[in-house]
């Protein structure tokens, strides 16, 4: 057993740092140290930096544009990004279509499809959930009816992240009713820009931006060489690509950095005679999350290191979801109250009244309401784990 | 010991239950919340028809003697629908200072006009600094030729948007922090050297940014006695926390009732999600907290009106404490079994969410009152 970087990997961790500080555009640096709420250009051109330095997709195979990264490189570097504050990449393309096309993909889809991914031509989003198909996705309802050499789509995506700015959506949709309902799904790719009868209506979120979009389809047609794999077998490829993203989905890096940013506040922020910062109650409650995070960080590392080794993920993996993403909310809310009064701001106040890099505080503290809600809710892993991890019958 | 509503209070309650049902139901609030002044002078003055603004002031003072639970149970049913008039910041904070220290020239012209719901009022007193210290105050009122100028800066003033006339917190002797020293003043808005910034708020209010530059007022706007406000504005905040207490109790049952309902109507792996015994347990504990928050609300609001200062203070705190950590289990699970619908503006659970959080840090967090608690003489020495 052994917890240590090597000397490798702490020079690695070196280059990355210091190659983030000096490929950060100014202007992206600038928004970093002010909070960074990133809008989708400055995303977009993080991206293409990362793209030309070889460096969007360390998770993917080096032979179709990976960076031939071990698992510990990969963890490195996503930490440092995160330490950097660095806007955060969609991830619709890079970890989860991208991913799935190359397990999946024909040749053809892979030499379509991939390099767009790579250089950020082209935006992705993922259309799986509907109103009425949300824990329950196998119930899902969209209809993909063969006619030619097409399907033809009719239906309804909700909650879909960044469609308004996507170019392309993958999709979960019904091509059969018989059997179970899991049977009769296909993954199906959709040019959003070039398919009548695709319409995109963006919506509010908690948060205050127009993070999600309704999706319609309404006799939208798509080719079936857009479709990955074979016929009525999308879930269980949806389903191999669900456990790659365990690792990341639960925000342990995000905490540390939040509590980074709630020491920040805390240092800015007058209290008697001092500040925040010098409040013994203040300071006990930032060291319980501290502490919590290293735990579940911990817990993390447990898994990235079996992954090294060529383990199979274990049992530990599945609960990094639901620990994780309760962390994150805690130190939302904790930095929700290190800001005294300016916890009653949103994004639209001015900045006499609450500085900048506070401003989209109250706004995330909403949105991340939802880290405990999408990805499968933590009521669902937790039902994960009672049946398949600790044996209980079902009810 | 007696927790029951008198037959007057019941009437209060079904009235106000009904005004908000059928005049104010939560569209309203979703309407008015972009715009400018964020409330409408036409429904508070049917407020001030109906007698509400008025109730817990005495009768001498063109109220109607009622009691802070009158105050309280109001509040609570405006909590149901989201109603935005600036009830706290006018008729508890303000008000409750100028019926307190006023004189009857200034109660007949500050408070009178209130009660009818002609105008409105805020209280000035945090500062950027001042966190919840309450004595923490850096603007200063010196005295001049015909009375003070006051210079200084006033941040997150509930109402200080759209207010009539303001009652200003400011120093007119000692330092910073010093506890003694504070004076109140009656400010109208127009004043020279006084302005204000609207400044949106996460629930969909507003505040104001007050900026007053060497304004000048006359020695009659002082209200009560000069360098002696502290424990006043502590009585006025600490009935503010009450208020809190109460109009979130009527957010909190809101997104209880709101949530077993979805729980019996939405339908994943063809059964009621109410059927899953994990949801079950956790309404029933949303529903133990709720019950927790408004026995603590109701001895908070019957405490608002004590003279023992220390059991005020105690019993305040012990509210405030349990909205902002048992309320806090309510919300947060509301929104976790509404999934992925609360996360979305035009679903109404994220508007409770956001106002019952707002709530809880006004008049100082869980972690302020857990501090003032231990300041009591029942922690030190043990309840009698
Ligand atoms: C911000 C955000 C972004 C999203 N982005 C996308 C996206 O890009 N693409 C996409 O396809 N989807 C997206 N989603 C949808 C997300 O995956 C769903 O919200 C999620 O699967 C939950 O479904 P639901 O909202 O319908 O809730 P429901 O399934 O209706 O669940 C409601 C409540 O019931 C609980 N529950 C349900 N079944 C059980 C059970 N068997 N036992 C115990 N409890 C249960 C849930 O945990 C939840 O608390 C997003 C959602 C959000 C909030």
């Amino acid at each position: 057993m052994d917890m240590q970087y090597s000397p490798e990997q702490l020079a690695f961790r070196d280059e990355v740092r210091a190659w983030i500080q000096s490929a950060m555009p100014a202007h992206i640096k600038e928004k970093a140290d002010n909070g960074g709420n990133f809008e989708h250009e400055e995303i977009m051109e993080w991206h293409k930096v990362l793209h030309s330095k070889g460096w969007v997709a360390p998770n993917w195979p080096e032979e179709v544009g990976g960076t031939g990264w071990d698992v510990a490189q990969r963890h490195i570097f996503s930490e440092e990004l995160v330490r950097a504050n660095a806007p955060s990449l969609s991830p619709f393309g890079l970890s989860m279509v991208g991913p799935l096309l190359i397990q999946f993909g024909n040749d053809d889809q892979k030499k379509r499809f991939l390099p767009k991914i790579l250089s950020g031509e082209e935006v992705w989003c993922q259309g799986y959930s509907e109103p009425n198909a949300g824990s329950d996705l196998a119930s899902l309802r969209l209809s993909a009816d063969k006619e030619g050499d097409d399907y033809v789509l009719n239906g309804q995506k909700t909650w879909t992240t960044h469609a308004q700015y996507a170019d392309w959506i993958f999709v979960l949709a019904r091509t059969s009713t018989e059997g179970k309902p899991q049977a009769g799904i296909s993954f199906l790719l959709a040019d959003i820009h070039n398919t009548p009868g695709i319409d995109v209506k963006p919506f509010m979120t908690t948060g205050g931006t127009m993070a999600f979009s309704e999706t319609w389809f309404d006799n939208a047609r798509v080719p079936q060489e857009n479709r990955v794999g074979p016929e009525n077998e999308g879930w269980t490829m949806a389903k191999a690509l669900l456990g790659h993203e365990r690792t990341t989905i639960g925000g342990v890096a995000e905490s540390y950095r939040w509590l980074m940013m709630i020491k920040r506040i805390a240092r800015d922020t007058p209290a008697g005679e001092g500040t925040l910062w010098d409040d013994p109650r203040f300071r006990q409650r930032v060291a319980e999350l501290e502490i919590r995070q290293r735990v579940v960080g911990i817990a993390n590392l447990r898994t990235l290191a079996d992954a090294q080794v060529g383990h199979a993920p274990g049992p530990e993996s599945s609960i990094l979801k639901i620990v994780g993403t309760e962390l994150y909310q805690e130190v939302t809310e904790l930095a929700m109250d290190a800001l005294g009064h300016n916890a009653l701001g949103w994004i639209d106040s001015p900045s006499d009244a609450l500085p900048v890099y506070q401003q989209s505080i109250a706004s995330e503290f909403n949105y991340l309401r939802a880290s405990t809600i999408y990805g499968g809710s933590n009521e669902i892993q937790k039902n994960i784990i009672s049946k398949a991890i600790l044996g209980l019958p079902s009810s | 010991m007696n927790f029951d509503l008198t037959d007057e209070q019941q009437m209060i309650v079904d009235a106000v239950s009904k005004y908000v049902e059928n005049d104010s139901p939560v569209e309203r609030f979703r309407k008015l919340r972009d715009t400018e002044t964020g409330w409408e002078a036409k429904a508070w003055q049917t407020m001030g028809e109906y007698g509400w603004l008025g109730v817990a002031f005495p009768e001498e003072q063109g109220g109607f003697g009622g009691s802070f639970v009158d105050v309280a149970l109001i509040l609570e049913q405006l909590g149901r629908t989201l109603v935005p008039e600036p009830f706290i910041a006018s008729v508890v904070l303000a008000g409750g200072l100028v019926s307190r220290l006023g004189t009857p020239e200034q109660i007949e012209r500050v408070l009178a006009p209130m009660i009818a719901g002609e105008t409105t009022l805020a209280l000035a007193y945090a500062e950027t600094q001042s966190r919840y210290d309450l004595f923490d105050c850096a603007t200063k009122a010196e005295k001049s030729a015909g009375g003070y100028t006051i210079s200084g800066e006033k941040v997150w003033v509930l109402n200080g948007h759209s207010a009539d006339a303001y009652v200003v917190v400011a120093r007119t002797s000692g330092g910073r922090r010093d506890e003694d020293g504070l004076s109140l003043f009656l400010v109208e808005n127009g004043t020279k050297g006084l302005s204000r910034v609207r400044v949106p708020c996460m629930d969909g209010q507003s505040a104001g940014l007050l900026k007053l530059e060497g304004v000048e007022v006359p020695a009659e706007s002082l209200l009560g006695e000069e360098g002696a406000a502290l424990s006043h504005l502590e009585w006025a905040i600490d009935r503010g926390a009450a208020a809190a207490c109460a109009e979130a109790q009527g957010c909190l049952g809101e997104l209880l009732d709101r949530t077993v309902e979805y729980l019996k109507e939405r339908k994943q792996f063809g059964r009621a999600i109410g059927t899953f015994q994990a949801l079950q347990h956790r309404a029933a504990d949303m529903f133990a907290e709720v019950q927790l928050c408004r026995g603590t609300m109701y001895v908070a609001a019957i405490s608002a009106d004590s003279d023992d200062v220390d059991t005020r203070r105690a019993e305040i705190s012990v509210a405030k404490t349990q909205l902002t950590r048992g309320g806090w289990f309510v919300q947060e699970n509301a929104v976790q079994l509404f999934g992925g619908i609360a996360i979305t503006d035009e679903q109404d659970t994220g508007l409770f969410f956001k106002r019952v959080r707002v709530l809880q840090g006004l008049f100082g967090d869980a972690d302020h009152h857990t501090a003032r608690y231990q300041t009591s003489p029942r922690f030190e020495l043990g309840a009698d």
